[in-house]
């Protein structure tokens, strides 16, 4: 009876305060598009909404895929430096193969190419450091990412990596319909590993390997090989966001990408998916993706200092923490 | 009423219900000074509400608790503490990485400007080991300690804290059959050295075994309170279930002379398992007894696959099979329900749905793994049925489900597709009786409908209630074999005996063996 009970009545005075917990995210957003459309006409307009959407494109792709990392149990911070070398990969493939005749039409998308299967591979090197090695993915990831600058440094010898071809550009800059190919890919991305998450075996595995690795495993799953592929698809992220950044400049450096690993995660908490694993959802990082976004966007609309939002944002992040943490204490 | 004089809990006309729930109706009980007082009854009754009312978690809507006569409204467990009554709980509630004095000291610790006295620390441990007789290492870590040594980190914790009353809720559930005796005689000790018990149990034997009085409790009220002496594991059953006592374990049809063989071992080894061999047939079951740490588990674990072994051949259906992980030997039809529930079974913050189809999910999902939803519902709402989990939701999250229904749970997990063997490990730990009867009789379908059941237990009952057939296990070696005797049962002296060795009969029973 004591279970039974104590859960009736956990329930009947849980509704309210579990509903905010739960969908406070939603809410936040939703109070932050009206306050925003009241304070400026320039926000609500489709040219704004469309900008806002152009540029979460970076975060939202390490972000979603971050999502999907952390269910699993695992964190990534090596993106970071997975952006810059996927990106500088990709101008150095375009820049030099471009130099070729026989290549010059196709060295951009073999240039492309080579920067997502570069970010791939780098994640699911981090797959294997954390799984075979069985390295605190912290530590793992976050060594790793040191060592994967280090080489961007290396390849790069210090140089900014240009590409001339302005067909390289066509990938980011590019719209449909007068929106920006980005928009349809990170969107499109979240879209697919959502769908992933929670209409496939597979999303069914990553979300046992992070509620219980042990039940996992003795349920048949491998669990190292889930966490692995978890990592490829944050490389491949990290990866798609470092070209796109590459083919929108035209240019590639070793040292770009700095903190995104860490806004992304944030995104990731924001949006009321746990840090310790087992549960959450890619919408839930979107709209965390967008929160910080949307702040950014309407202090700059409304010319507030700079300073500002970066406190704001980081209460806003150990807000989200604190909520984690007595959802957490509740159940 | 008159006022009981020797009474050291007095509860007077106590009611208490939740939003949708009664749980305690207008109880009336009076614990003795000195008494070890059983409280029984199915889950939901109401023993541990009741618990948790006198050690100040819940409080009393109606009614007046007494403390050696005194009237109590406590607002939190820490005024019940002052008035020295502590609780002892099924988990083991202790710091693992912290020293076993510590522990004992926690909250208690004595300093000189902030500063650990250990020289007095140590002194005050060696006053509690005298009082209690326990013999512990105070600089152990807890963590490395088994079961039954941790228990009596409690129990010195509690007395430390100078309790007049100690409230044990199922303290044996977590414990094997050898260690459970050790802790019965902890509790012993403590009645002698003039402390009072609550003690909750679902075990009836332990509960006749141990207590002066026995109360009954069924749905949030009293049926009886009556001396040990006048009652019987049946009689108990019948008030609590207020009818006449089922037959616990369901009629069980013996294998076909002719049963074939579908699961073989020969000459297993591996790390902490001695040579092993083994024959299950189909629609046999067969018992696997013996002492904890005597590898039963590790044998478990290694046939599924999930432990790495040396050499050895494994045949299923005549043939060999290489069963290098857990996935290789479920695709085998080898299957294996885990001893524990929340460590190795279920995915706790996952649906039900998720729970039951994630060893299946092969079955359920068409190209490129994407999931079949009506397939899957269909399989779920059925075994659903099957199972009578309550309640029926698939998206319920597990972790919200009672204890029992977690179990059918883990044990409809492999129930999703027939197995050719089925290797269940403390099948019914911790569960009440109603929950009990519905797995024996999943087992016993099983087996009719040809499955080879590989039964571990504990408890020496539910072998002898369920098995045709039982092995016995000591130091990693199968060491015997029973058949069931004319009259259809397994000799229990005999396999208890074969379980403890004679030469190893005394430690087991004073120390238990590390796991």
């Amino acid at each position: 009876m004591t279970q039974q009970t104590s859960a009736v009545r956990e329930r009947s005075a849980r509704t309210i305060s579990a509903f905010l917990l739960d969908y406070g995210i939603i809410i936040a957003v939703f109070l932050l598009y009206i306050v925003l459309s009241l304070q400026t006409d320039a926000f609500f307009s489709i040219r704004n909404q469309l900008n806002i959407l152009d540029q979460a494109h970076q975060i939202g792709l390490i972000a979603v895929a971050a999502t999907v990392v952390i269910i699993a149990g695992g964190f990534d911070l090596s993106t970071g430096a997975i952006f810059a070398m996927s990106g500088v990969i990709a101008a150095m493939v375009a820049r030099d193969l471009g130099a070729h005749e026989e290549f010059a039409t196709a060295a951009p998308w073999l240039g492309w190419t080579a920067g997502l299967i570069a970010g791939t591979l780098l994640g699911l090197l981090n797959g294997v450091l954390v799984t075979f090695f069985r390295i605190n993915t912290f530590v793992a990831t976050l060594s790793s990412g040191i060592v994967f600058r280090g080489f961007a440094l290396l390849i790069t010898e210090a140089e900014m990596v240009r590409v001339s071809d302005s067909a390289f550009r066509e990938l980011a800059r590019g719209n449909i319909l007068d929106v920006r190919h980005t928009v349809f890919i990170w969107l499109g991305f979240a879209l697919a590993l959502s769908f992933m998450l929670f209409r496939t075996r597979f999303g069914r595995y990553v979300f046992a390997a992070g509620d219980n690795p042990e039940a996992a495993r003795l349920s048949g799953i491998n669990v190292n090989l889930v966490r692995t592929i978890t990592f490829g698809i944050s490389g491949l992220a990290a990866g798609m966001a470092g070209v796109l950044s590459a083919s929108k400049f035209l240019k590639a450096q070793n040292d770009s990408g700095q903190g995104l690993e860490l806004i992304s995660i944030a995104a990731v908490v924001i949006g009321g998916t746990s840090i310790m694993g087992g549960e959450g959802a890619v919408w839930r990082t979107v709209l965390g993706v967008m929160l910080l976004r949307l702040i950014e966007n309407g202090f700059n609309l409304m010319n507030v200092e700079p300073f500002y939002q970066d406190i704001f944002q980081g209460l806003i992040i150990l807000l989200a923490v604190a909520l984690d943490a007595l959802r957490h204490r509740r159940s | 009423m008159v006022l009981n004089p020797t009474a050291l809990v007095e509860i007077r006309k106590v009611s208490l219900s939740f939003v949708a729930v009664q749980a305690l109706q207008e109880i009336d009980l009076s614990i003795n000074q000195g008494d070890i007082h059983a409280l029984v009854g199915e889950n939901g009754a109401g023993k541990s509400t009741l618990g948790k009312v006198i050690s100040g978690i819940e409080r009393p809507d109606e009614g007046d608790l007494l403390i050696n006569g005194e009237v109590r409204h406590y607002t939190h467990p820490r005024d019940a503490l002052r008035d020295g009554i502590t609780t002892i709980t099924q988990e083991i509630a202790l710091l693992n990485n912290q020293s076993v004095l510590h522990n004992v000291l926690l909250g208690q610790e004595i300093c000189r400007a902030g500063v650990l006295q250990r020289g007095q620390m140590l002194a005050e441990f060696e006053r509690l080991v005298e009082l209690t007789g326990f013999s512990l290492d105070p600089d152990e870590r807890v963590g490395r300690l088994h079961m039954a040594d941790q228990r009596k980190v409690e129990v010195l914790q509690a007395v430390a804290r100078d309790s007049r009353l100690i409230i044990m809720d199922e303290p044996t559930a977590m414990l094997a059959d050898d260690e459970t005796q050790v802790f019965l005689d902890i509790v012993r000790n403590l009645q002698r050295s003039g402390h009072t018990i609550i003690y909750i149990s679902h075990f009836l034997e332990e509960v006749l075994e141990l207590a002066d009085v026995v109360t009954v409790m069924r749905n949030g009220r009293i049926v009886r309170t009556a001396p040990t002496a006048e009652e019987t594991t049946h009689s108990l059953v019948e008030a609590m279930l207020g009818r006449s006592m089922l037959e616990m374990y369901p009629p069980r049809q013996a294998p076909a002379q002719d049963a074939a063989v579908v699961f073989e071992v020969r000459g297993l080894a591996a790390p902490g398992l001695g040579s092993v061999d083994l024959q299950l047939r189909a629609g046999e079951i067969t018992g696997l007894a013996g002492l904890v740490g005597s590898g039963r588990s590790r044998l478990a674990r290694t046939l599924f696959g999930a432990l790495e072994r040396d050499a050895g051949e494994i045949l299923v259906h005549g043939e060999a099979v290489q069963l290098n992980s857990t996935s290789d030997a479920i695709q085998a039809g080898v299957f294996m329900l885990p001893e524990s529930r929340k460590e190795q079974g279920l995915l706790l913050k996952q649906n039900i749905r998720s729970n039951l189809s994630l060893p299946h999910m092969h079955s359920v999902v068409g190209r490129g793994g994407v999931i079949r939803r009506a397939r899957e519902s269909d399989r779920i709402g059925q075994l659903l049925k099957i199972l009578n989990v309550v309640p029926p939701e698939p998206r319920l999250i597990v972790n919200r489900l009672s204890g029992g229904n977690q179990q059918k749970v883990l044990f409809g997990k492999w129930l999703f597709e027939q197995p050719t063997v089925f290797i269940v490990d403390e099948p019914t730990r911790g569960i009440d009786i109603g929950a009990r009867r519905a797995i024996y009789e999943l087992v016993v379908e099983l087996a009719t409908q040809g499955v080879a059941i590989l039964l571990i237990s504990s408890e020496i009952e539910e072998i002898m209630g369920l098995a045709h057939r039982s092995l016995v296990m000591r130091l990693g070696s199968i060491v015997a074999e029973f058949e069931a005797g004319e009259d259809g049962k397994l000799d229990e002296q005999a396999i208890m005996q074969a379980a403890f060795g004679a030469e190893t009969m005394q430690r087991a029973t004073t120390g238990g063996e590390a796991p």
